[in-house]
């Protein structure tokens, strides 16, 4: 008996193990390429370990092509992702609470308005939307990317932080009204403190897909001063145009490396917020 | 206290509400109500940008239908990459949730290792690797040859290049794995256990316990990932631009070239409200199909 379940444990984590390895190995892969000679690539193509290390591979990369370093695409992502996380902050804890907690007239239409949302394909409002912003003149400014964050964005935060609220006791609110707290004051001392997991979890997700995000920045942005990194990096990677292999997977880790930073320090989050938000619902 | 409560008049709390609503109700109406009626418009009309719309009836409409052989195309990819990869994805989710449902050791490692290539999700730097890997010089070539099998350019092989996009969403089974998980966490033991006593099979149980009582969060993942699935772009238009000869010709990536490299706004918006009709139709059918297979425990099947 003792032994067939020790014959289990060993097939359960052999398979899991195994299995996880093919999962991450495409990543082993660009790592291991990005510090390979140009001419190792793809000669031991499966290969993980590289013969030397050549680490000039990033300096090379980095220093990009023409006269844009890769420095300018990460100042010109961070700074976009950073606006487009303090946007989906400010929008959805603001609506969420107007939702949860206000029991305004329309509150259920709208709110079924906004759940429709969720389900909206990006590409129905993206052409009126090009025509609009074109119409503003903000095609090739970062305003297109911005601003949407700071009216509600993506309404899957909105919803994921309705949840979070839901959850929180009403006791609460009435207990501050009681003593005197406007309703922004309720939102503002007693329902954000108490929101922080979600919103780190609302921050991370944000970050992730506006970091991420080829195909907005790829319609406004035609001026390769602006590029983020992964406009910045398809440019680099053009088939057509490429000989520097090694270089090009350098930057391709480069541009992977904040993702996977943050998902080493804040997994926790990302795991309860991708499970939270959705189950409950 | 309700007394107190109600003191406060309607009104004010209308005022209350929609100023806490309000960067969203901007958003909504400015951002996507307006720019959704104007795309309607467009659609009937012929606009390059520079010049006014032309109204011209629904001759968008029916060129896709009868002149165009490349929207047919596109339609019968995206049909086959959704119909190819959200049921994979999802049988494969809610495998590797399975086994993760255990309170052995390690499980919260695998499950993070996991997940790592879905946060990745459509990054450039993974559409490269994908192409390298699965290209005639790529790393799935090299493992073939082992085996003295000689294998082919599958990015560029008319053949195998939308299986090789397939691979890559399935690849990313992240979120619906987390979300599986959360839903098998959520069914009682004391049901396996009694269904153990009666002598049912691991596959009876799984059959007759865990679909059942899964079925909402089946049904909830089934409509994230066809929605998704229908608005792939990146894979397509990075990887296999795509090609060969229009076999990965994504839904998203034909709209994003006829309004974007043609400029060609009347028409893009005519296929982008295609688009939402089949989203909108596929979404009614697996609403309505519901019915019939999700069961909600808590409200007597709702």
């Amino acid at each position: 008996m003792q032994k067939k379940s020790t014959q289990k444990t060993i097939i359960y984590h052999g398979s899991i193990i195994l299995l996880g390895f093919l999962m991450i190995y495409p990543i082993l892969w660009t790592i291991a390429s990005s510090l390979k000679p140009e001419d190792e690539i793809f000669r031991n193509a499966a290969s993980l370990i590289p013969s030397e290390l050549k680490w000039e591979n990033y300096l090379q990369g980095w220093e990009g092509f023409g006269n844009l370093s890769f420095s300018t695409f990460f100042v010109n992502s961070t700074f976009v992702t950073t606006m487009v996380v303090i946007g989906t902050l400010f929008s959805s804890t603001l609506v969420a609470f107007g939702f949860a907690r206000v029991k305004f007239r329309f509150r259920t239409p709208l709110f079924v308005c906004m759940i429709v949302t969720l389900m909206l394909p990006q590409q129905v409002t993206l052409i009126p939307q090009y025509i609009l912003f074109h119409n503003l003149g903000w095609v090739n400014t970062y305003l297109p990317l911005i601003v949407p964050a700071f009216i509600g964005g993506i309404p899957f935060f909105i919803f994921l932080m309705i949840q979070f609220i839901r959850g929180i006791p009403r006791e609460l609110d009435e207990a501050a009204y009681i003593d005197g707290a406007s309703t922004f004051g309720i939102f503002w001392r007693i329902i954000l403190p108490l929101t922080t997991p979600a919103l780190a979890t609302v921050a991370i997700f944000s970050f992730y897909w506006t970091w991420d995000d080829f195909m907005t920045p790829l319609v406004y942005l035609n001026d390769t001063k602006l590029y983020t990194v992964a406009l910045g990096l398809q440019l680099f990677s053009d088939p057509s145009s490429l000989s520097a292999w090694g270089p090009m997977f350098a930057m391709s880790v480069a541009s992977i490396l904040p993702q996977l930073l943050v998902f080493l320090f804040f997994q926790k989050y990302l795991v309860e917020g991708i499970t939270a938000g959705s189950v409950k619902g | 206290m309700k007394k107190k409560k109600q003191l406060r008049s309607q009104r004010s709390i209308d005022i209350t509400g929609f100023t806490f609503i309000a960067p969203w109700l901007i958003g909504f109406l400015g951002f996507i109500v307006g720019p959704m009626i104007a795309s309607l418009y467009f659609s009937f009309t012929n606009y390059d940008l520079l010049s006014a719309p032309t109204w011209i009836g629904f001759e968008n409409y029916i060129t896709m239908f009868t002149d165009d052989a490349r929207f047919i195309q596109a339609l019968k990819v995206t049909f086959i990459f959704v119909f190819g990869s959200v049921p994979l994805k999802l049988a494969f989710a809610l495998f590797v949730a399975m086994l993760f449902n255990t309170k052995r050791k390690g499980v919260g490692l695998y499950r993070t290792l996991y997940y790592v290539p879905s946060i990745l999700g459509g990054s450039v730097a993974v559409a490269v690797v994908w192409r390298e890997l699965f290209g005639r010089e790529g790393a799935l070539n090299d493992v073939l040859g082992i085996f003295g099998i000689e294998g082919t350019s599958w990015v560029t092989s008319p053949d195998f290049a939308l299986s090789t996009l397939i691979l890559l969403v399935v690849w990313q089974f992240g979120s619906p794995m987390l979300i599986f998980l959360a839903g098998l966490k959520a069914i009682p033991n004391e049901l396996y256990e009694a269904a153990a006593v009666d002598g049912a099979s691991p596959f009876l149980q799984f059959l007759k316990i865990t679909l059942p009582m899964l079925s909402p969060v089946i049904f909830f993942n089934l409509v994230m990932q066809t929605i998704q699935g229908f608005m792939a772009f990146t894979q397509s238009f990075l990887i296999t631009n795509g090609g060969p000869m229009d076999r990965t010709l994504f839904y998203a990536v034909y709209l994003y070239e006829k309004a974007f490299a043609h400029f060609d706004m009347g028409y893009a918006s005519a296929l982008a409200w295609i688009l939402l009709l089949i989203c909108a139709l596929f979404t009614a059918l697996i609403f309505k199909s519901a019915q019939s297979w999700v069961y909600y425990e808590s409200e007597g099947g709702r």
